[in-house]
């Protein structure tokens, strides 16, 4: 555990008119250098903002970007809302795991990619749009959809 | 019709709108001048008031009257700007944050003034990574620059604006599980009454609007609120974002005065359908609304003449179906979604949406049977009306249209043991 989450948890606390609320800025900024929260760092989330471990699972457990399991290196997210399925997502999708050799919600076992559905992702006019690491990519022609593999992507 | 000019999406007139130093070039922050110096807070309440503006989230209530309802009784009050948007179709708040940033913080800043708020937060959805980025750049200029912090441009005023992000989950657009959300917890939504101007953020008094809402503030403070009501109609004034998404020729944001036909969204704005595809049928405000057909596109769009056309305005998330699409599988797409997003709290919602959706299945794989579409109507009777939130009736309005207009092509599904269409049925690991 780094010794600037405790720097974080106190910086974030003062933000919000009760404590609590730091509890997802805290999360996500793990996250962002931890790659993903395990059980470990869900209990020092917990011990640093004075709740309680099954407390802070139930939070992070009921958001999806909440990362519980190891992702890979990109996280690929296909939009399948309605109009990306109307725009082709389907093949987009399958055309990606047929590419990777694994199905939508596994990781490859190199741990280069995780490969994920997302609902509609706001970006309509995009279709059919993905995002590899929260950046959004779009519109993707399924004959290009494996050019997605390759992008360059900031950490996110 | 190309518009020359936009009060709302500016971004698409100006470049780089999205820095202040552009922002302010064109006009920028003095509406926020003009609010601090020559108004009174219950006056610019009384403005908004007469402006006609009503709340672009969904459900339209007169924004105004929503603010008039904070008691007043000297406890701490907050503005928390609904930027959650996910309800499928519908992609203007994401525009307006990341192409317009300055706008959506003005009106904050003059909506925060108006209703005695001291801290304001933006609930920006977990996915837009870039959103949060230019708000949180944005709102760090603003600081920089005196429109926030203490004794806001020399006045009494000050406020505090912090950007929270969420994490992926569409119920949080939901107001009161926002609010949940934002107190760090689990985004279950609560019991209303009391509703978040009585009892919101921690417990005090809180206005909840959406991003497009308040985004309206800066041109209403400039222009006046006899401006904003000439246009549109008297009970839905002014201008609206509609997102068109499907076989058009332009997909896109476009900003129109409230009663445009519809017809001239879709055949002007975004310029008509691509070659070779025809309407099947639209779905005018979001996946939560009735769909509308190819014979009422002369439907003016605003509040009420699409509720008398049987559908809502919704979000203003207007998806195009073309005459390819299988209407079963979009409406096991549709229904999928809401399985997904449904928080579990109430059964009707979190049991019907996975029976929907099994059903829905194997009819589009040729697999139903002779009741199954009975089943699916008694399914949905079972939930309407009877969910604790407002996703569990959304989860079946496009449904319950499809099947009143295209009842024929649902039965087909069965009696053909196929899709009629054609349409690829994918086997992949989740479906
Ligand atoms: C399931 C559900 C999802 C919602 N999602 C959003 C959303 O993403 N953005 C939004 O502004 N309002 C959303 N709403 C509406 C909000 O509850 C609330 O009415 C709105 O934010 C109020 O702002 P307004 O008056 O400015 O429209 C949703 C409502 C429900 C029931
Ligand atoms: S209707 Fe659905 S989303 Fe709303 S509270 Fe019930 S289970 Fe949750
Ligand atoms: S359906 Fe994919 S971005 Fe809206």
């Amino acid at each position: 555990m780094k010794p600037e989450y405790q720097v974080w948890a106190e910086e974030l606390k003062k933000e919000f008119p009760n404590a609590n609320s730091a509890l997802m800025p805290l999360l996500h900024r793990i996250q962002t250098e931890e790659g993903w929260l395990s059980s470990e760092v869900l209990d020092e989330v917990a011990h640093l903002m004075g709740l309680s471990t099954q407390y802070v699972e139930s939070v992070a457990s009921f958001y999806s970007l909440f990362y519980q399991r190891p992702v890979g290196k990109k996280v690929v997210h296909v939009c399948v809302g309605l109009s990306c399925m109307l725009a082709g997502s389907d093949e987009v999708m399958h055309r990606l795991e047929q590419k990777l050799g694994i199905s939508e919600g596994e990781t490859t076992p190199d741990g280069a990619f995780t490969l994920l559905e997302a609902e509609c992702l706001a970006a309509c006019d995009l279709a059919p749009v993905a995002q590899v690491n929260l950046r959004f990519q779009g519109p993707i022609h399924p004959d290009e959809a494996e050019a997605l593999l390759s992008e360059e992507v900031s950490k996110q | 019709m190309s518009q020359a000019s936009h009060y709302l999406l500016r971004n698409h007139d100006i470049e780089n709108i999205d820095e202040m130093a552009v922002y302010r070039a064109h006009g920028g922050y003095e509406a926020l001048k003009k609010a601090l110096n020559q108004y009174e807070p219950d006056a610019l309440v009384e403005l908004v008031k007469k402006s006609g503006l009503r709340g672009r989230g969904g459900a339209g209530f007169p924004t105004g009257v929503k603010w008039g309802f904070l008691p007043k009784d000297g406890r701490p009050r907050y503005l928390v700007v609904n930027s959650d948007e996910a309800e499928p179709g519908t992609f203007k708040d994401r525009e307006l944050i990341e192409k317009n940033p300055h706008q959506l913080i003005e009106g904050m800043i003059i909506s925060s003034f108006a209703i005695g708020a001291n801290q304001a937060y933006i609930y920006c959805r977990g996915e837009f990574l870039f959103g949060y980025e230019t708000l949180v750049r944005a709102v760090r200029e603003a600081y920089e620059a005196g429109f926030i912090g203490k004794n806001i441009l020399g006045s009494q005023f000050s406020l505090d604006l912090f950007v929270y992000r969420g994490a992926g989950a569409y119920i949080c657009g939901e107001e009161s599980a926002l609010l949940e959300s934002l107190e760090g917890r689990r985004g279950n939504p609560r019991l209303k009454p009391p509703f978040p101007a009585v009892a919101g953020l921690y417990g005090m008094p809180t206005i909840v609007n959406n991003v497009e809402t308040i985004s309206n503030l800066p041109p209403i403070v400039t222009r006046g609120a006899e401006w904003y009501a000439s246009m549109g109609t008297e009970k839905s004034a002014g201008l609206k974002i509609m997102s068109v998404s499907g076989a058009v020729n332009r997909p896109g944001n476009y900003e129109i005065p409230l009663a445009t036909p519809l017809r001239s969204l879709i055949d002007d704005y975004a310029q008509g359908m691509k070659p070779g595809y025809r309407i099947k049928c639209i779905i005018p405000g979001g996946s939560s609304v009735p769909l509308l057909m190819p014979d009422q596109l002369d439907t003016p769009l605003d509040y009420e003449s699409i509720v008398k056309a049987g559908s809502m305005l919704g979000s203003g998330g207007c998806i195009v179906l073309d005459d390819t699409v299988c209407i079963v599988k979009a409406s096991h797409r549709l229904i999928k979604f809401y399985r997904e997003e449904s928080c579990g709290k109430c059964t009707p919602c979190r049991e019907g949406t996975y029976w929907m959706a099994d059903v829905l299945e194997r009819m589009e794989e040729g697999l139903g049977d002779a009741n199954d579409l009975s089943l699916l109507m008694d399914v949905a009777d079972n939930i309407s009306g009877k969910c604790f939130c407002p996703l569990g009736d959304a989860s079946i309005g496009f449904l319950v249209s499809a099947i009143k207009h295209f009842r024929d092509e649902f039965e087909a599904h069965v009696t053909e043991h196929r899709c009629p269409l054609g349409a690829k049925v994918y086997d992949t690991a989740n479906n």
